[in-house]
């Protein structure tokens, strides 16, 4: 992409970005206005404002935008545009986590500590099973991450299985992923600007990286460092939205596909492309799982997908046409 | 004396259980263009890894302007030492300009954008290869020769003083062979550059290098001036194939028997 269609691209994702915001404080059971909130403190719609809207808002952008990111890191990773934050197995990670505190009948706090560490522990398994030995083959970490995935596939139907009825909505509801119980998402502020800064900085080496291994070499960069570098930022970025919002599916794939086709394939101008993009989508989705069958809620997860599936197969099969054209 | 450019001196290098070298001493200089000829699967691949830092000797040491390789950071290689690759991967879509580019990449900080100095070099490299009408062009809808012309161009972008090839003119029409091999060689010749290459073809070697140095297996090595190496007993012992030996007016050139 050329540097001068950069600035353009970017503001107009933070346009987005804006509109997203606004729509997803506007939408809710009961209709307010964002000005007569914020200008009359103390009264019922600063309170809904402040105490439900805002905190679901910002966990919806902070979730979207670390989901992007550590999928766009991911790809360049394994080398492959059809990866996504979940591949190697750390939502699954999560998920047991989760689902295990939900069962011991667990606060929300709790419940976040034992996801976090269900992912950090899948994190640091597929790390040292793929990296054991030193060398780093990308289709070992492929691999191994796939098969980890599908065994805590199975842990989870197997907590599904065994849990007393009572309980199991709950589970389902994070197992799709589900922002109606956000807090203000302070930790996952930190961590989106932490991974962010260091992805920026770095991003020169992925375009060198998605060229292959020895070519990112010869040209200077040192792969084995920046690789697990990638890795434990797209952990923690996974991680911590995860931990966050539960397992929300293809934001994280989507994000940067729809960049690269927009013609923004230098990671220069997708790593803060896809952190507005990818914080936008989730937005919108958010709102939507609102308004769709009002007044009950959809898990914005069954949304994504249900939106994400139609529009992967068609940039798919519009990126087919356009590479043989 | 010509300055040193890649100076080695006792390396010993293994592939599997292939010994590829023993000992092997060799002295690149600047201005000079080298050739390396072997059987498929003898190892010149690694060997021309081994002396671009991507994979280390088992023994032996190699200095590149005078210091030791193994203690230098990439960035420093890559601004003195490129290489070729046989493969391209292009997993993601990009044009071949961005791809050009990424050879100014050792001179960048960590977040800098590429100079208009930087752009003039990526498209003079573009017009020497005859590339131009492509800079636009999807990387990935690229013919195999063109694809490896792409290559080239992103390794003279990277200006270097020190070229490895690993077969420059693989994929190449006769055409396009003999114009890489002549900006090569202007290259060595006015730049006072080095080029080690592995090439296929003993009579493009003939005519290009004038060094030559040969894998004859078992790590067992010969190198030396093209005229003392080209001889065709030991050319009928490296390839294992009887050779017929021409008069040209080109030059010695030689048909397989």
């Amino acid at each position: 992409m050329h540097q001068a269609r950069t600035v353009p691209l970017l503001l107009v994702l933070a346009g987005a970005t804006l509109l997203g915001g606004w729509f997803s404080l506007e939408t809710g059971s009961v209709p307010l206005s964002i000005l007569d909130a914020i200008q009359q403190p103390g009264s019922l719609n600063a309170q809904i404002f402040w105490e439900l809207r805002f905190p679901r808002t910002a966990t919806a952008f902070v979730t979207g935008a670390l989901l992007s990111i550590a999928g766009a890191l991911m790809q360049v990773l394994l080398r492959n545009p059809l990866a996504d934050p979940y591949i190697l197995g750390i939502s699954g990670g999560a998920s047991v986590g989760a689902l295990l505190a939900i069962l011991a009948g667990a606060s929300t706090l709790l419940l976040q500590s034992f996801a976090f560490g269900g992912a950090l522990f899948s994190t640091l398994l597929v790390f040292s099973l793929a990296h054991g030995q030193g060398n780093w083959d990308t289709t070992r970490l492929l691999l191994t991450g796939v098969v980890l995935a599908a065994g805590w596939g199975a842990i989870i139907s197997l907590l599904l299985a065994i849990s007393p009825g009572v309980q199991i909505q709950g589970m389902l509801f994070w197992l799709m992923g589900d922002l109606s119980a956000a807090h203000t998402p302070l930790a996952g502020s930190i961590v989106l600007v932490l991974v962010a800064t260091l992805a920026f900085m770095l991003s020169t080496s992925f375009n060198l990286l998605a060229g292959g291994e020895l070519h990112a070499t010869a040209l200077g960069v040192e792969t084995d460092k920046l690789r697990v570098t990638i890795y434990v930022l797209a952990s923690l970025a996974t991680a911590t939205a995860v931990t966050q919002a539960g397992n929300i599916g293809f934001i994280g794939l989507i994000a940067p596909h729809m960049l690269r086709l927009a013609g923004a394939r230098d990671h220069r101008v997708l790593i803060p492309g896809v952190i507005l993009l990818g914080g936008t989508l989730l937005l919108v989705a958010d709102g939507l799982s609102r308004l769709v069958i009002e007044p009950r809620q959809l898990p914005v997860g069954v949304l994504t997908a249900l939106l994400g599936v139609p529009l992967f197969l068609f940039l798919l099969y519009r990126s087919r046409r356009a590479r043989y054209a | 004396m010509p300055e040193s450019l890649l100076c080695c001196a006792g390396i010993d290098t293994r592939v599997g259980n292939v010994t590829v070298t023993r000992g092997l001493d060799l002295d690149i200089h600047a201005g000079q263009c080298w050739c390396l000829l072997g059987r498929n699967g003898i190892g010149k691949t690694t060997l021309l890894h081994t002396l671009a830092a991507l994979r280390a000797p088992l023994a032996g040491n190699i200095e590149l302007n005078g210091m030791p390789l193994n203690q230098l950071k990439r960035r420093d290689i890559a601004r003195q030492l490129g290489i070729l690759f046989q493969d391209n991967e292009d997993s993601f879509p990009a044009t071949v300009f961005e791809t050009v580019l990424q050879g100014r990449h050792p001179y960048l900080h960590s977040w800098q954008w590429e100079s208009a100095r930087d752009h003039e070099i990526a498209s003079n490299a573009l017009t020497r290869l005859g590339l131009s009408e492509f800079k636009n062009r999807n990387i990935q809808t690229l013919s195999g020769g063109e694809r490896q012309r792409v290559a080239i161009a992103t390794l003279l972008t990277q200006q270097t003083r020190l070229l490895l090839l690993d077969e420059p003119t693989n994929h190449l029409d006769l055409h396009h062979r003999l114009d890489i091999l002549e900006i090569l060689l202007t290259e060595c010749r006015e730049q006072q550059k080095a080029v080690f290459m592995v090439l296929h073809d003993i009579n493009l070697a003939a005519r290009f290098a004038d060094h030559i140095l040969l894998l004859l297996g078992n790590g067992e090595t010969r190198a030396g001036s093209t005229q003392e190496i080209l001889q065709t007993t030991l050319l009928e012992r490296l390839y294992g194939h009887r050779l017929i030996e021409l008069e040209t007016p080109t030059g010695t050139a030689w048909l397989p028997g």
